[in-house]
């Protein structure tokens, strides 16, 4: 800021002549409003006519349906051994594959960082997984990538001896894992790139010229440098993974039996399968308050990794207003 | 960025270790490869045990998936992510200044309300949509999904946008202001041909995302306003006979996207973690 503190916000506040602070504040508000209120309308009320939706018995096929039930559909749905089958593979599909992404991503992110010929093109290419659509991704893996006789997989494998495994009817949730660790351990690697290009690299040199190992460098200046990255990328990956349904619909459509039906594929099916509103909606909350757990936590992840003093020294000086409606004259000396 | 890690001491290590990174990018990257490859080919030659890596390349794949319904989806796929992407940035640029430029008191708290809206679950809010949609007849309909991705995008762009924002300097902004500039020509003469390039970056991300959708196209359209991702689900059932087929289809449908995501590489990170990490 050129200006002197306390002057500069108000000098920001007001154009030439001295505005009251109601008018101030709704003028600073006004550009707001549009992109707020069409959020709030599309994206939060669907979440309270769910609510609302989980507490009614309803089917679509069968018009005149709908009537007051209370907890019924919650009790159908936790009753439902199906639904507890789904959580489980939700909670084993999202931890391995986040778990597995974020090894894979940060060892590609240590590989990319060091410099060497073909380092652009190196990073180019490993970003493609997370670009391609993942609904086409799937449907390649299914086929050209993990049939068991003219896959790419298995003849890759066949010298190591591994037969004709059909790997999507024979390891389902393996499957799934890996297809999404393809896909997301390049955010992973983007992430954890960015916390490793963020890093003080005269640190690292001070300890190698004290004789420290590249492995111990990286064990104990490194990896505490990466942990709020690692700790971003596994939260926004959660959140993302739990969600996972392009893959499963395309590849075992939450097969063979219930072996890969998650949350999303679950509800999926309640909702437009069996057109089953209330269940479906229930489920739909059951999942939303889940995801509230992990959202918490990354958002108080996020917001100790995000300041902006820039920003936060052009707010609203109030305090100016206040000074200027108890010493009414000062304020126009100051405007002048 | 530009200065060299000193990993390896050796000379042999880092030429290894240089090699490995070749070796585990081209086996990344190698699906997508393959989806290229296999598009060029006939039937019978991507059909094969072992894998075909020589044979004579040829359209007739794009040909068919073109003229077998595949245009009209990628028309669909681009008027609905032109569309919410214009849409997007129209609603997010006023936003992002009253949270960048001349922020209100709450602005922290509203930027995280933005970002929790982004990382509810679609699965949480699709009953009611389609109940709604199919009520007000919207099922099938384009702007059905114009909307809804709109408001998934819209977060993304709030905190981009207002990054990008964040960056010019206050005295740049009060230097118009002096000059006599109104409100209205500050954003749009001093402000926005500033943060241009940010805005491209914030506009491609919101492509990427828009493009690849699939939850929300397949639940609320059928045949008229299918997408892309849509059109794929047919291949499911033919699976074993249109191996290239398929793959021409998905390369068609890849490669928009792959190449905005490749222009926009720079700002990628900014945009997975929503302006976290620039």
């Amino acid at each position: 800021m050129a200006t002197s503190a306390p002057a500069a916000p108000a000098a920001l506040g007001r154009r030439r002549q001295p505005t009251s602070l109601t008018k101030e504040r709704r003028r600073r508000r006004g550009p707001l409003l549009p992109a707020l209120i069409f959020t709030i309308i599309v994206t939060q009320l669907p979440f309270v006519v769910t609510l609302v939706y989980s507490f009614f018995s309803w089917n679509l096929l069968r018009p005149g349906s709908r009537e007051f039930a209370f907890l019924e559909n919650y009790g159908e749905v936790l009753g439902d051994s199906t639904t507890r089958k789904a959580l489980l593979v939700t909670v084993m599909l999202t931890a391995g594959a986040v778990l597995a992404s974020v090894l894979l991503g940060l060892a590609c992110a240590l590989l990319v960082d060091r410099k060497f010929l073909g380092r652009g093109v190196v990073r180019t290419l490993l970003i493609a997984p997370f670009l391609v659509m993942p609904a086409a991704a799937a449907l390649l893996w299914k086929t050209t990538m993990l049939h068991p006789v003219f896959g790419m997989i298995n003849w890759v494998l066949g010298p190591f001896g591994v037969g004709e495994v059909d790997w999507a009817s024979e390891f389902p949730l393996l499957t799934i894992i890996a297809v999404e660790t393809w896909h997301w351990a390049p955010f992973m690697m983007l992430i954890l790139l960015g916390g490793l290009q963020s890093q003080d690299r005269s640190v690292l040199e001070a300890a190698r010229v004290d004789g420290a190992t590249s492995v111990q460098s990286f064990r104990y200046l490194t990896l505490p440098h990466l942990r709020q990255f690692l700790e971003l990328g596994v939260v926004l990956g959660s959140i993302y993974i739990v969600q996972t349904f392009d893959s499963i619909f395309m590849i075992t459509q939450g097969g063979p039996g219930t072996s890969t039906t998650n949350l999303p594929f679950e509800l999926y099916q309640r909702a437009f399968r069996a057109f089953d509103v209330g269940e479906a909606a229930a489920l739909g909350v059951i999942v939303v308050v889940l995801t509230i757990i992990v959202a918490t936590y990354a958002l108080r992840v996020i917001s100790r990794l995000f300041t902006d003093p820039v920003v936060a020294a052009r707010v609203l000086d109030v305090s100016a207003f206040d000074r200027k409606k108890a010493e009414p004259a000062r304020a126009e000396e100051v405007a002048a | 960025m530009n200065e060299s890690r000193t990993v390896g001491s050796s000379r042999l290590s880092g030429t290894l270790l240089s090699a490995l990174g070749w070796i585990v990018a081209l086996g990344m990257f190698f699906p997508v490869l393959w989806m290229v490859l296999t598009a060029f080919k006939q039937e019978r030659d991507a059909f094969t045990s072992p894998p075909k890596f020589a044979f004579t390349p040829t359209l007739d794949q794009f040909d068919a998936v073109l003229s077998g319904g595949l245009s009209s989806a990628l028309l669909n796929s681009l008027w609905v992510t032109l569309a919410s992407t214009a849409l997007v940035i129209l609603l997010g640029l006023p936003a992002a200044y009253a949270l960048a430029i001349r922020p209100i008191e709450k602005w922290q708290d509203v930027l995280f309300f933005f970002l929790s809206t982004r990382m509810l679950p679609v699965v949480g809010a699709i009953v009611p949509i389609y109940v709604i949609a199919r009520d007000i007849s919207m099922l099938d309909n384009v702007w059905t999904l114009v909307v809804l991705y709109t408001a998934i995008n819209l977060p993304i762009a709030v905190w981009m946008l207002r990054s990008f924002m964040s960056e010019v300097p206050t005295e740049v902004l009060e230097a118009s202001r002096v000059d006599g500039a109104s409100l209205w020509q500050e954003a749009t003469k001093v402000l926005f041909p500033m943060i241009a390039p940010g805005i491209a970056a914030t506009a491609l991300i919101c492509v990427i995302f828009a493009w690849n959708e699939f939850f929300l196209a397949v639940t609320l359209t059928a045949v008229r306003a299918q997408t892309v991702p849509v059109y794929l689900v047919g291949f499911i059932t033919s699976e074993g006979a249109f191996w290239a087929r398929l793959s021409a289809a998905a390369t068609l449908a890849a490669i928009p996207v792959l190449l905005v995501g490749w222009i926009a590489q720079r700002y990628l990170v900014r945009g997975i973690t929503l302006g976290a990490i620039k």
